[in-house]
Order: C-alpha cells, then structure tokens, then sequence
C-alpha cells in the first residue's frame, strides 16, 4: 500500500512533459488519471523515480468531429466519453464501453489515453481501438506522428510509443450507424474482463469488418480470423469458431488458456448476433 | 407464542425503524479510527513476513535496512524471545490433550506460513518502515510446505517438531453409539456426501491498526486497537507482556467491521507494546490490504463428511458427521473451538433421534483460522442443508417437502436436541411458507420446466436452506463445559444524570452494529425518554471497565438484555423515590411520557431528570437509600438464543459461458423481538451476500508451496451491490423465552442461511443433466467444466 519514493513533477504544457521525460528517461513515468499507474506502484510492482503529472492539461480533454474521423483528447476520462453526444452519435461503440469500465470512482478518474498507452490486454477501449482500425498520435521532441493501432500494441504492457513521447491523441473512424457489438465476461462488474470482446461492421465508408479481443493474449488483439470469415459472407456462429484462432490466451487464477478460446468464441457470436443498431 | 402476541413498533422505542445515530460521525468522517489519530512522537513499525509457508530460519542482516533514513531499529525474534512473559495465547483448549505449539509474536527458529513475522522494523515514519522491511535479509532455508489438510493428517511433514504430529486434537459428541449404529442399520435411505469448506479471508473495511502509548511518567499504557474485543485485549496484554493489569488501557476507536476477524490477540497488538515499553516512545502499525490477507486470521477451511440415515418416507433418524479443520499454522485466540461451534447443529432444523459428530483439527503451513461470520455454524448448516437436497433427491421428493416432514414440530419447544442443546424457540413451517411464496416458487417450477423442455441453454434453480443457529455466546458454564477459558456475561450500567441524560455504559464492542442506536431504543422504552437523550459509552476499558465485547451475534442477547435489566433498576429506584417524594404507593405510579405520575390524579408528577436530579442532590431521599440513580447489571444468559428462518434463491445459469446469475432472493427470518428493524434488515442484507459470495465469489487460493495467490482485491472476489438481486425479507417473531426481551441475535444468521440456499438452487438447476455437487465456489469456469463433464457422459 505504501509506494516506493518517487520525485513529483507537473507539466503544465504537452512540450513541457516531453521535455521532462527527455530529461528524465527510462526513471520518468507519466501520471494522467493513475488508475493503472497507482496500483503498481502502491504495490510496488512499479517504482519510477519521477512522475511527471500531466492530469491537468486541459486542452487534451476533447472530443470533436473531424471529416470522417472522430478526435478525443487523450485526457479524456472515461465518464466524459460515455456522456458525449457527438461520441454516442459518431462511434457509440467507444461511449457504450467507456460506460462500463470500472466503478464510476474509476470513469472520473482513468483516462482513454492512459489506457491505451498502459496497453493492458485485459482492457476494454485498446481492443475497441483495434476493432475500429484507429489511430493514435504520439508527440516528442521532433514532432508528431501518428501510429496505426496495429502497430501500438507490441509486448505485455509494452507500446509503439517511446520512452520521450506523450500520447496526445485518439483517432477513429466515425462510423455513425455501423452496426457494432460488445461483449465482457466478469465475475464482477468492475472487474477486468476474462474476456471481451469489440465489433464493428463497417468503417464509416465500406462495410470492412473489425473485431477486438480482450484478455486474449499479452497485448489487445484483433481477431483477423473472424475478419476474414465475415469478409466471405459467414454467418455469426461461423465466423465466430474463428475467434481464438491465433490466440495464446492466459491461464491465470480466473481463468484457464481453454475456458478463454472457448469463452471468446461464445462472445464473439454473442456480440455479432447482437450488433446495434 | 405467534408473532400477533408480541407489541412491537413502539414510536422511538424497541421496534422502531429508527436511522442509527452512528452514522453521521461514521460518514462524514468525523469518527477516527486508529490510523487516523494523531500521536506525536510514535515510531512506526514495519512487519518483516515470511515469503515462504515454511522454513528454518538463519542470519537476518538489517544492515541495508538501517542505512535506510528513518529506519531506527530492527528486532528479531530471538531479541525479544526473552522479553515474553507469556506465548501468545489460545483461551479454547477444546481437549486435554490438544496439542499447540509455543507461538511467538515474532518466530524464532521457523516460519510456519507466508506472512509470518520474522523481524519488525522500527522507523520514523510508515514509508521508512516500508522501505525498511524491504530491505532487510533474512536467510531462509525452506522446508515442505503442509497445504492439504488430508495431507498435513498424514504427518508426512510435521510442521511443529516438539509435537511430533500435525493432529491437534479429535473432539467427540456422540451421546449414544448404539443409537447411530443402529439407526444405519435399519434406515431404508442413507446419504453419505463430501463437502469442502473453503478458507475464506474476512475482509473487513478497515484493516487492522494498533497504536501504544506509554506514559512516560506514571507507566500507564494505552493501547490503541482495531479490535472487537478491548477487555480481552487488556487481559492478554497482561498475560503475555506482564503489564500489570492496572496499568493498561485499551481503545477500540471508531473500528470498521470484523466479521470476527477482529476477535483475536494479534502478535503485531503485543510487539507493538512490548517495543512501546521498551523503547519509551508511542509504537504503531497499520495493516496493509494486501499485508491483511495473510497476517490476519481466516475462516472456514474444512472437509464435512456427513452421512444421514432416514426411513423410507424420507424421515431422518440418524446423522452422522466427521470433519477435517484447519487450525492453520498455529492456534490464535479460538482457533480450535471454531468448528465445535457447529458441533451441535448438524441436524438442523430437524427432529433427529441419533447424533453422532467428531472433529479432528490439523495444522498446515497457511495463515491461523480463527472465527468468521457465523464460526461453525455456517459450516454445519451448509453440509445439513446439502444433505437434505440429496436426501430428497433419493427419496424422490421435492426439496420443499423433504423439510416438511422432518423439521422439529412448533410443538415441542423448547426442544431437548439429540446433540445435547435445547432450543430455546422455534416454528420453521411459516418462515418456509413465506419464502416460497415471496419468489413465486410455482411460477419459477413451472418456468424452469418450460425451459427444460424446450431445451434452453439458460437454466432456472431453485434452492431453498432452512437454518437454526445457536448464539448470543454465551451461558459461562456451557462455556465450562466446553473448556473454554472464559465466561459469557455482559455487563451494563445505566445512569440517569442531573440535567436528565441517560449514560449507558457497556460492555459490548460495536464496530459498525449500532449498538448505540438499540441501546437507546430499549432505555428509551424502559424509562420513557428520547433515545437521543440517550448516550452510550463503550470501547474504552477506563469508561467500561468490565465487558466480555462483540461477538458471535452475542451484543443484543446478552449485552442488551443487560442494559434491559439495568434500566430496569434505575425504573425501581425512581419509582421509591418519587412514592416517597409525591407521597403515594410505589403501585400508584405509572410511567407516562417520561414521567412517573400517580394514578388518576395526573398532575401529581415527576419527571425523570426531576428524579434524577433529587437522586443527585439527596436531599430528600428514602432512608437508607444511596444517592444517584444507577443501575448495574452483569447478566449471565441461562441458555443460548436459537434465531431461525428459510432462505430461497432462483439462479439463473447460462451452459455457454457457466455464469450464475442470481435472479431472485428471499429471506424469511426470525430473531425474536426485533429492536430496531432497519438494523435487522441491513445486518441480513450483508450476511446474505457475505454468505453467498462463499457459494460464489470467495477463495482464498493457495498453491502446492503455501503461498496465497490472491491477496488483493482484484483477485479475491468480493462481491458488490452490482452482483446481487434486491433481497426480498420478511420475517416472524418468535421470541425467546431466554431472556427478559425476547430478543435473538441477527448478526451471522445471513450469511449461516445463504450459503447452501445458493449452492442448493445451483445443483437444483443442474440436477437433469446429473450433477449434485458443486466445488465452491461455483465459479463460472466450474460451473462450465462441470456441464460439459455431465454432457460428455451423458452422450
């Protein structure tokens, strides 16, 4: 419960941040809404030397139209993404599962950006991310990039993104009335999913299918057998035989590596038969 | 004796569903709990555990440590080896020869499980002692971890060498073989079933805390404790660290919850003293949640065999019952005697001719068990309640009607049981009634069997427990009886002060019951006044110097009863003195909004503080009477208090994923005279998800090395509002003739009736494809293996 000693630093710019981490390096972590952070660290799992708080940047809480795509600030917390009309009417998958994240306690405080940057396999928007083939857009000090999602997520809580860059940005399609699915297995509802999983038919302009699995390997990942499937014209429980191919589930104390296949099999189909609209 | 009999919601009195003066100070964050309190000067200390469940200790270098700034000092076991007056102590040696290791409050040569202390730091502040503990080196040499207990039964490794066994004591209750053996032999049903009591970790909101301040002149201590039980606590830290007894005073501040796990001495309680004396300085500590799974007991931890012989109509005639229990590495305060709380109740709610029960306890290399909600009883009520399913199921009647024909008649209370008890009040039919009616039970049956006939892959069940338990610990010669170290009695006094207030002093312990509330409710009642006249002290062993604290749904029972019984006293005493003062016959008076007036002559009154405030002055008292108006009342209970009901739960389970949802519950309980009914209601409420969350949620894991897998709450699944349907109560009243307020405890009957009610509509829903057991708890992935294990045979 008590954190090893850790220097506070509060950026009040995003060049600011970058900066420090430049300064600071592998010994800097960056502290947004700390609900990933926090509890390594109050466990000591986790024990940088500096962090550098950059939860009060308030121009990186947004969430704005932009031709076919959808901007959200990387300071956008969860709460904030489950109330925002333009995010239910353009990419009501995002909204649906912000609202499902965690307690409300966590929706206040845990941010879209920092759970993507965490690229924690068991949760739920980088598989919703990978599901919609978005983006996210890095800054350090040379500049900007933008990196594809599936290039984000390389190791077990490992990412794309260097140790000298903040994440800024989250990128989607806005695909509006594609129909889109979601399926999470807890045993609790503020639980990490055992598994989960994200669908969306269609990326706003051709009807490309994307779906996400959660808990299903060391990173958040696509399930492109069931992407091809549905390609060809299968039928949900066909395409959805398909969700484990490829995986190398974990085998933890909730749940063994085949009760995962078998689970993400059963959600997939569950979350194709039942896509909203 | 029919609930219509009994007055009940009196306006503010006994009855009232009066919000609990509690929870303004508990909300807001006024009341302080230990770790809140400001102590100038305390040193804090920092437990350094075992990582391992069993190994001879070596060198422990702190140099590293006491590098650290901050870090003053660090002890080891052998440096305070000799300062003990005493081991720490287990006041429940269920047999003579029960066999207990020595333990220490620091381990000397072994550890005997993960969390065990091996040194404590002592440092300037929690962080230091943190950095602290983590960096002092103990050399290790680990031994056999000791994890199953049919194992540690084998003594293939013995964990406690003096004892040369792992067996610590078998405990017997058998009042007539030949009865048993003969019942067997004759019955034309017997069901013979295993069943595994998981160990499962308190949890209490607050973790534990301990702070000791000594007096720097006068050589008093104070001790600052998150514990259930200061007037214990002041007697051991005697025992044990040789304080003398009117030295000590002991706190328990605000204390948030237990469930029993707050009833014991803890070695961080008597280091925490023992380094406050000798190092001059306030000593303190606080748990981590983490540090709280495995340094603070468990509970549960059993394999029930029970075996029931019945006649071919499904009536039993004989039960038959042989636990395994797991003490845990070593005996804390009660360890042994936990499963011997449920030693008399295996036959349930049930007229049984023939008992027969044996308890054989092991020591593994796991944290101690010790009691948790319920103790004993949850654990008998559960393989009870199991047995009847089956038992129907062999008889080929409905689980509903296999109780019917055995419960122990209305009639024939107070009931002399085959196990040795007699129940004190009892009529189990109606509570069964009311519970089937409140979840539709014809309408779900008749859903479930549309389901199933129509092959649906979400299963409908329903189960159904009826319990009894026996609380309100306890009469101090069954006590006797049983060897346990201590009596049953509480203490109360009940002053009336010059401007009128009433002071209750008692010696019960709440941490979270409201006892402040429910005292004032019956003084309220008793004298006529306004609960929020009322104030009540407790807690504190200067202020309530004589208590036996809160436990086993004792406080109202018992320590009520007392408060009952010294109102009563102070009602006496007003009344001579308002006889002698207005000039009439005692049998004049009657007690009317809170004054004492003679009878058809109204304006001839006193008030109570009018009393109170001539019992003060004394000038015109009675002769010979003291002045003061107090009553004082140590009451020792002639019998246990025996709170029964019928739970019932629908459970919804999808064969796809194996997830239980549960749809529907209702609880009909009865716990006598309710005091207050919103108390009742919310003290069922938790029991019911805390009994359920064994059946589904809970476990603590330990693998084949003794380590705990889970020790945080991401893991240990405790269960939120999220997981539960609205709890539908009801409940009748059958008071007890036991004590003067008719009253039962409600404490652990929750979480006693829910356990096997979930279980039970689990094999219910899964009983077509073959199933009639289930591991808890049922975990999805069980749930899932276990149908396709059935569909697999069945095919």
């Amino acid at each position: 419960m008590i954190p090893a000693a850790f220097d506070y630093q509060r950026a009040s710019s995003v060049d600011e941040a970058v900066g420090l981490l430049g300064e600071h390096g592998d010994d800097a972590k960056l502290l947004a809404g700390g609900h990933s952070l926090l509890p390594l660290m109050r466990l000591r799992l986790a024990a940088p030397a500096v962090l550098i708080d950059i939860g009060r940047l308030d121009d990186l809480s947004y969430v704005r139209s932009d031709g076919g795509q959808v901007l959200i600030g990387a300071l956008t917390r969860h709460q904030d993404l489950a109330t925002s009309d333009e995010l239910r009417d353009q990419v009501p998958l995002l909204a649906h599962i912000a609202g499902q994240i965690g307690d409300p306690q966590v929706r206040h405080r845990g941010t879209i950006g920092g759970s993507i940057a965490h690229g924690d396999p068991a949760s739920d928007l980088p598989a919703a991310l990978l599901a919609l083939r978005g983006t996210v857009v890095a800054r350090g000090p040379g500049g900007e990039r933008e990196i594809a999602s599936d290039e984000m997520f390389t190791g077990f809580l490992e990412t794309a993104l260097a140790p000298d860059e903040v994440l800024t940005e989250i990128r989607v399609p806005a695909v509006g009335a594609a129909p889109w699915g979601f399926q999470k297995f807890v045993r609790r509802a503020q639980d990490w999913a055992i598994v989960g999983c994200a669908t969306v038919l269609g990326n706003g302009t051709s009807a490309e299918p994307g779906v996400g699995l959660v808990h299903m390997g060391a990173t958040p990942l696509r399930a492109p057998g069931v992407e091809d499937a549905l390609r060809s014209g299968a039928s949900p429980r066909d395409a959805a035989a398909r969700a484990d191919e490829g995986t190398d589930p974990p085998d933890d104390l909730n749940a063994s590596a085949e009760y995962r296949r078998h689970l993400a099999q059963v959600l997939v189909r569950r979350a194709l038969e039942s896509t909203q609209p | 004796m029919t609930a219509t009999d009994v007055p009940q919601a009196v306006e503010r009195g006994v009855g009232a569903r009066l919000p609990r003066k509690e929870d303004a100070r508990l909300l807001t964050g006024e009341a302080r709990f230990v770790d809140d309190l400001s102590i100038p000067g305390a040193l804090w200390l920092g437990m350094v555990r075992s990582p391992f469940a069993h190994a001879r200790l070596g060198n422990v270098d702190a140099s590293a440590a006491l590098a650290i700034p901050g870090v003053r000092h660090v002890f080891t076991g052998a440096d305070l080896r000799d300062g003990w007056a005493a081991a720490m102590p287990c006041a429940w040696p269920v047999t003579e020869d029960m066999k207990a290791p020595d333990h220490w409050p620091i381990a000397v040569d072994k550890a005997c499980y993960v969390g065990d202390i091996v040194a404590v730091v002592v440092a300037d502040s929690r962080y230091a002692a943190v950095d602290g503990v983590d960096a002092v080196e103990v050399d290790y040499d680990p031994l056999e971890a000791v994890v199953d207990l049919e194992d540690a039964a084998s003594d293939r490794t013995v964990i406690h060498d003096g004892l040369g066994t792992n067996r610590s004591y078998t405990w017997t209750l058998v009042p007539d073989p030949d009865a048993v053996e003969r019942a067997f032999a004759e019955a034309a049903h017997v069901v013979r079933e295993r069943y595994l009591q998981q160990r499962l970790i308190p949890v209490a909101i607050e973790p534990r805390g301990v702070a000791a301040v000594p007096g720097v002149y006068g050589g008093d201590l104070t001790v600052y404790s998150a514990t259930q039980i200061p007037h214990i606590l002041k007697i051991m830290i005697t025992a044990t660290c040789g304080v003398p007894e009117a030295k000590v005073r002991v706190i328990a501040p605000a204390v948030g919850g237990g469930f029993g796990s707050k009833l014991n001495i803890y070695a961080e309680e008597l280091i925490a003293v023992a380094l406050a004396r000798r190092l001059g300085v306030p000593t303190r500590w606080t748990e981590g949640r983490s540090e709280n799974s495995v340094a603070t007991i468990q509970g549960r931890g059993q394999i029930q065999d029970i075996e029931l012989a019945a006649d071919a109509d499904g009536k039993v005639t004989a039960v038959r019952v042989k636990l395994l229990a797991d003490m845990g590495a070593y005996m804390q305060l009660v360890t042994p005697g936990i499963p011997l709380l449920g030693a008399f109740l295996y036959g349930g709610v049930y007229d049984v001719p023939a008992y027969s029960f044996e308890c054989t306890g092991v020591f593994t290399t796991k944290t101690p068990t010790d009691a948790y909600r319920g103790a004993g009883r949850p654990e008998a009520t559960y393989a009870i309640e199991r047995a009847m399913e089956s038992l129907a199921r062999e008889v080929g009647v409905d689980s509903a009607e296999i109780r019917r024909r055995n419960y122990i008649p209305s009639d024939r209370f107070p009931y002399d049981a085959s196990s040795g008890l007699t129940f004190d009040s009892g009529n189990y039919e109606p509570t069964l009634d009311r519970a089937l009616e409140l979840v539709d039970h014809g309408g779900r049956r008749a859903e479930q069997q549309r389901r199933r006939d129509a092959g649906d892959t979400k299963h409908l069940g329903i189960g159904i427990a009826t319990y009894v338990e026996m609380c309100g610990l306890a009469p101090s010669r069954v006590l006797a009886s049983l060897n346990y170290a201590a009596g049953g009695w509480e203490a109360a006094t009940v002053r009336v002060l010059p401007t009128g207030t009433v002071q209750v002093v008692s010696g019960t312990t709440p941490h979270g019951q409201g006892h402040e509330t429910c005292w004032s409710q019956i003084v309220a009642d008793k004298l006529g006044v306004d609960p929020d006249s009322v104030e009540v002290l407790h807690s504190d062993t200067a202020v309530s110097p004589i208590g036996m604290d809160t436990y086993g749904s004792r406080s109202l029972p018992v320590g009520g009863v007392a408060v009952a019984m010294a109102s009563d006293q102070v009602l006496d005493k007003a009344r001579r003195i308002a006889s002698h003062q207005l000039e009439c016959a005692e049998d004049d008076l009657e007690l009317v909004d809170g004054e004492l007036r003679v009878k058809g002559t109204p304006t001839k009154a006193m008030t109570l503080q009018a009393v109170a405030f001539e019992a003060f002055s004394a000038h015109d008292l009675p002769d010979g009477m003291e002045p003061n108006l107090v009553g004082q009342v140590t009451y020792d209970p002639p019998n246990f208090v025996f709170p029964f009901g019928t739970h019932v739960a629908v459970v919804e389970i999808d064969e796809e994923t194996g997830g239980v949802e549960l749809l529907d519950y209702a609880a009909v309980d009865d716990c006598g005279v309710q005091v207050n009914p919103m108390i009742v209601e919310g003290q069922l409420h938790g029991g019911i998800v805390q009994g359920a969350a064994q059946a589904l949620w809970e476990e603590a894991m330990y693998d084949d090395d003794g380590l705990l897998r889970n020790p945080t709450l991401t893991d240990y699944c405790v269960p939120s509002t999220a997981e539960v349907p609205s709890i539908k109560l009801d409940h009748t009243v059958t008071p007890s003739p036991t004590n003067p307020l008719g009253v039962k405890g409600i404490g652990e009957a929750g979480t006693i009736g829910s356990t096997p009610t979930v279980i039970n509509a689990i094999v219910d829903a899964l009983a077509p494809l073959g199933i009639t057991d289930i591991a808890m708890p049922a975990t999805p992935e069980r749930v899932w293996a276990a149908i396709r294990e059935a569909r697999e045979a069945q095919a």
